[in-house]
């Protein structure tokens, strides 16, 4: 449409010169995988790609990335030879470091263009209005410039833009009805970062309960009767197909199991070296002042307690002092609980694609909270689809600023040198200016979107990055409590999300106005 | 949106854009003895704060002037010794005597980026936003338009953030001068432009426009009277500044004179480096250097530049293409003008200020930053074309050529403009990829500067047309320009 015909032609420029001008910003050890990868697909016969392990960082990715990165190869051969030798560990010439950035920025191009699908799916207000405050306009520019994106990608290294491309583009599909093409690309999306198996739950579910049944009764519930097999036939082709292609040569060598225990590392511990803020940052926390609190009142031996390495920032396994032990078996069944009436509600009052969108928010929200291993970055899933909500419902606007600013936030200590203090504070700061002062001029008809309650907390978040980015280093504390800004961080945001998740529960629960629509 | 937010998230992109160029090269980045314009500020910091004040300009055994000696006025001294108390604190090793010749460590390319963006930070910025929200009309979407492409201009933030230098403080004092006096200030935005001379003394090249507004001003308001009480408190305002920055060098005459025999080297030649300057280009056909001796070189660039009075784009522009020992960098003093005109005459305003950034070329090239050149210079281009439209204010009347239309109408400006743009895109790709040809070595700097200088006077006529073709009406009720 012609309202985001303007908006990508100001944007994405926009976003390429930005990116550009981060290209000699430090580089974090995601670009030493990534070359590693590279150098791996390129050099190795496929048979040893999941095998190799010169390197630390060996393949973890699902199969069709790796042909991905076969793809990048024959394309990086250009730029310098040498980035594909697997020996060559670390190996960072200037042509490996813009080979390397312009490929994220190019393949941001699938990004820009699910944000332009997403925006199309937005509906309009009647009447002229400038282009500043036009649900689509807000939509892109909320989207192409997420700070969390672009601190991820560009600063820190991964290929998410082109990731998160399929995501929302997948998500714009099912908007827009198109529930084949929308399967296919989330197939891909699957087979590409396994990561996304957080939000696979909802869109089985609704593609069997709202595509499969093609009719629904009057009051919402299942027609048993209207199930169309061909409809189910259709999607299981698109599914076995695209993972054929992905994991066809693996399972035909036999590498199946190898491919999966790369993975799925359970080794790794309960949380990342910098702590997620979910709930088990909480427990950790919970369980550690319990511990102090215990020794201190003398009914605990300190000598019992096993060493302080969580809070070593390493990445092992270990154990609680005081609360029990969790397992990646107990995670998995925290984590099915905390969906199941999320994805019981669209199986048995479908509320159509929104209702789609809404489980699939607190699918990713619920598996951010309580899986295991979960990485801060993994926040990112649920903030971008919940843009698309943010720009169309004021309670749905509110919940987006608690989380993306906490989530934003959490996201602070993956930049740690002082060269990338002013951009990631000015970044944050432009972001959160505009999606506060866009989405209050948006909804300002129908009252504040913020309880004050909520904005006390948010202003509190200042008060920590304060704490942490500029007394904290140059206090007394520095030397014996390296990790107590991280830790502070995580606590404080885990609050933040924790909340936004029982917001979003309960606007889904509580929806009632809806009419399910029919496909 | 409200101006506010739209006018912090504008900010908030020009800091962006400013601290990603700053993480980019310096000049003589790691290119011994004599390093480049980043250890010449490195070293200031050594010599103000480690030697009293009586040695800064002289040449002792503890300050070699011939090692980067201090060359600009006393504000920029003791600035530096601002920034060396600072960088004591923090790390001795950055300033001391003798020793730190030549120091170059992350932390401390981190502290002396850090420097420039606090001085921008405080002066130079607040005076482009007050200026833009102030003194430019238009609905506020074009006033924030306008400030924003403002504060892109690609060549302050490359040689202030890259190449290295302190412009943003003086070009911030010439603006908070012109502000004030479009506010009507007239005192104090004669302080704030004696403390821009102060700073550097190339901001003489706006030094006539502005004596020359003061003292019409003056007269207008009658001689006898209030024009004469202006006129005084004026004056006195003007040799207050100066003296209260020049207080400890007026204790004895030898120092005033050796501070200013320091900051005009006449002795040196007519041009360094192959700057965009009339005697540049000319020299490529006559070889006038041989020709002339140094005294008349200078008298003749008096002459040239006189009848200039009123216009500052003119003044700046017939400064740096007419005068004496130009250095590349001086375009940025006609730049900020030109910024000014943003407003009135989009197009031929973004022409020039993308050319001048061209001229500099050669010397990003030498800084290695080729890449952060052509980030800004596109992404200047492009807002400054989208949003002030300025693509479609070729016609005539908006070009203002007024009486002289009929001498300039068979000139097909779009296609020029267009020309322009590829000349100088490809001119850039050449000497970033290319080779010169071994018997002509300084082919594309050459050329560079040549394309520069033509577009140069091209922007001189014009806009000297346009302030010549002005009705008299209009030319009393403009401001400072």
């Amino acid at each position: 449409t012609e309202t985001f015909g303007i908006s990508t032609a100001q944007l994405t420029p926009l976003c390429s010169v930005k990116n550009l001008i981060q290209v000699p910003t430090v580089r974090s050890t995601d670009f030493e995988v990534h070359r590693n990868w590279l150098a791996i697909t390129h050099s190795l016969p496929v048979s040893r790609w999941y095998y190799e392990n010169t390197s630390e960082w060996t393949l973890d990715y699902p199969p069709l990335f790796a042909w991905f990165e076969l793809g990048l190869s024959q394309v990086a051969r250009r730029f310098d030879a040498n980035m594909l030798q697997v020996e060559n560990l670390n190996y960072a010439s200037p042509a490996t470091v813009l080979f390397q950035r312009l490929s994220v920025i190019v393949t941001d191009v699938v990004f820009i263009y699910a944000a332009r699908e997403c925006c199309r799916c937005v509906r309009e207000p009647k009447g002229s209005r400038d282009v500043l405050s036009r649900p689509s306009f807000v939509l892109a520019v909320l989207l192409l410039w997420n700070f969390g994106l672009l601190v991820v990608d560009h600063i820190h290294f991964q290929y998410n833009g082109f990731l998160f491309g399929f995501l929302l583009l997948s998500v714009a599909k099912h908007l827009q009805s198109q529930h084949l093409q929308g399967a296919l690309l989330f197939a891909f999306l699957l087979n590409l970062k396994h990561i996304y198996l957080y939000v696979a739950p909802a869109y089985g579910v609704y593609l069997l309960r709202s595509y499969c049944f093609a009719q629904d009764n009057k009051d919402g519930s299942v027609r048993w009767s209207s199930f169309s097999p061909l409809r189910l036939l259709a999607l299981g082709a698109i599914v076995t197909s695209v993972c054929a292609l992905s994991f066809g040569p693996f399972i035909a060598m036999g590498q199946l199991p190898q491919v999966l225990s790369r993975l799925f590392p359970f080794k790794r511990g309960l949380c990342h070296a910098y702590w997620a803020p979910n709930i088990w940052a909480l427990y950790n926390v919970l369980d550690k002042s319990l511990a102090v609190l215990g020794v201190r009142l003398k009914l605990l031996e300190e000598a019992e307690l096993p060493p302080a390495s969580m809070t070593g920032g390493l990445v092992q396994e270990f154990e609680h002092s005081v609360l029990p032990s969790v397992t990646p078996a107990v995670t998995l069944v925290c984590t099915l609980l905390s969906i199941l009436p999320a994805v019981a509600s669209i199986w048995l009052r479908p509320h159509g694609a929104q209702g789609f969108l809404r489980c699939l928010l607190l699918c990713a929200l619920g598996c951010f909270m309580f899986g295991w291993h979960v990485h801060e970055k993994a926040i990112l899933i649920a903030i971008l689809p919940l843009s698309i909500l943010a720009v169309e419902s004021r309670e749905d606007a509110g919940i987006f600023l608690i989380l993306t600013t906490t989530g934003h936030y959490s996201l602070f200590p993956l930049l740690f040198t002082p060269a990338e203090l002013p951009i990631k504070v000015v970044l944050m700061l432009m972001f959160t200016i505009f999606s506060f002062t866009a989405l209050r001029k948006l909804h300002s008809a129908q009252g504040s979107l913020l309880h004050p309650l909520e904005v006390i907390y948010l202003l509190g978040l200042v008060a920590v990055a304060i704490a942490c980015e500029v007394v904290f280093p140059l206090s007394p504390w520095q030397q014996r409590l390296p990790f107590l800004p991280l830790l502070v961080t995580s606590v404080y945001c885990a609050m933040g999300v924790c909340y936004a998740f029982l917001r979003l529960y309960a606007s889904l629960l509580l929806r009632r106005e809806e009419k399910p629509k029919q496909l | 949106m409200q101006t506010w937010s739209l006018v912090s998230i504008c900010v908030l992109l020009a800091i962006i854009a400013r601290w990603g160029v700053s993480l980019n090269s310096y000049s003589g980045a790691g290119k011994p003895p004599m390093f480049g314009d980043y250890e010449a500020q490195r070293h200031w910091q050594e010599v103000t704060y480690n030697l009293p004040i009586q040695e800064w300009y002289f040449n002792t055994t503890n300050n070699d002037l011939n090692y980067w000696g201090l060359d600009y006025p006393p504000l920029t001294a003791y600035h530096s010794w601002i920034c060396a108390y600072i960088a004591k604190t923090i790390n001795p090793e950055w300033v001391e005597l003798h020793k730190s010749r030549g120091y170059e460590s992350t932390q401390h390319k981190l502290f002396m980026r850090m420097t420039v963006l606090v001085a921008d930070l405080l002066i130079y910025i607040p005076a482009v936003v007050l200026y833009c929200l102030y003194l430019t009309d238009g609905s506020s979407k074009k006033k924030v338009s306008i400030m924003f492409c403002f504060l892109l201009y690609p060549g302050l933030i490359l040689i202030d953030y890259g190449h290295f230098q302190y412009n943003g403080v003086s070009l911030g004092f010439a603006l908070w001068g012109i502000l004030a006096l479009g506010l009507g200030w007239d005192v104090l935005g004669s302080m704030a432009f004696s403390l821009a001379l102060n700073y550097k003394q190339m901001e003489l090249y706006h030094a006539l426009p502005f004596f020359c507004y003061l003292l019409g001003k003056c007269i207008k308001t009658g001689l006898i009277g209030r024009g004469l009480f202006l006129l005084v408190r004026i004056g006195v305002t003007v040799l207050a500044t100066f003296a209260l920055c020049w207080l400890p060098f007026l204790a004895e005459p030898s120092q005033a004179m050796q501070v200013v025999r320091r900051i005009f080297p006449v002795a040196r030649g007519l041009f360094e480096d192959k700057v965009a300057n009339t005697w540049c280009s000319l020299n490529t056909l006559i070889k006038i250097k041989s020709i002339l001796s140094g005294d008349s070189h200078f008298t003749l660039c008096f002459l040239f530049s006189v009848p200039q009075c009123h216009f500052k784009v003119n003044s700046s522009l017939a400064f740096f293409l007419f005068s004496f020992q130009v250095h590349e960098k001086s375009i940025l003093l006609a730049a900020l003008p030109a910024c000014l005109l943003l407003n009135d005459l989009p197009l031929m305003a973004l022409w020039f200020l993308q050319a001048s950034t061209f001229s500099m070329l050669p010397l990003f090239l030498k800084d290695g930053l080729l890449v952060p050149y052509i980030v800004t210079s596109l992404g200047f281009l492009f807002f400054s074309i989208y949003l002030l439209s300025a693509l479609d204010h070729c016609s005539e009347d908006k070009l203002r050529l007024g009486a002289y239309n009929k001498l300039f109408y068979w000139l097909p400006k779009m296609d020029l403009f267009y020309i322009s743009i590829a000349a100088m895109v490809g001119l850039s790709i050449a000497t970033a990829v290319l080779i010169p040809p071994p018997h002509l070595p300084d082919l594309f700097p050459v050329l560079v500067s040549t394309t520069a200088f033509l577009h140069f006077l091209g922007t001189f006529i014009h806009f000297n047309v346009v302030q010549f073709s002005e009705p008299p009406s209009r030319k009393s009720q403009k401001k400072s320009n």
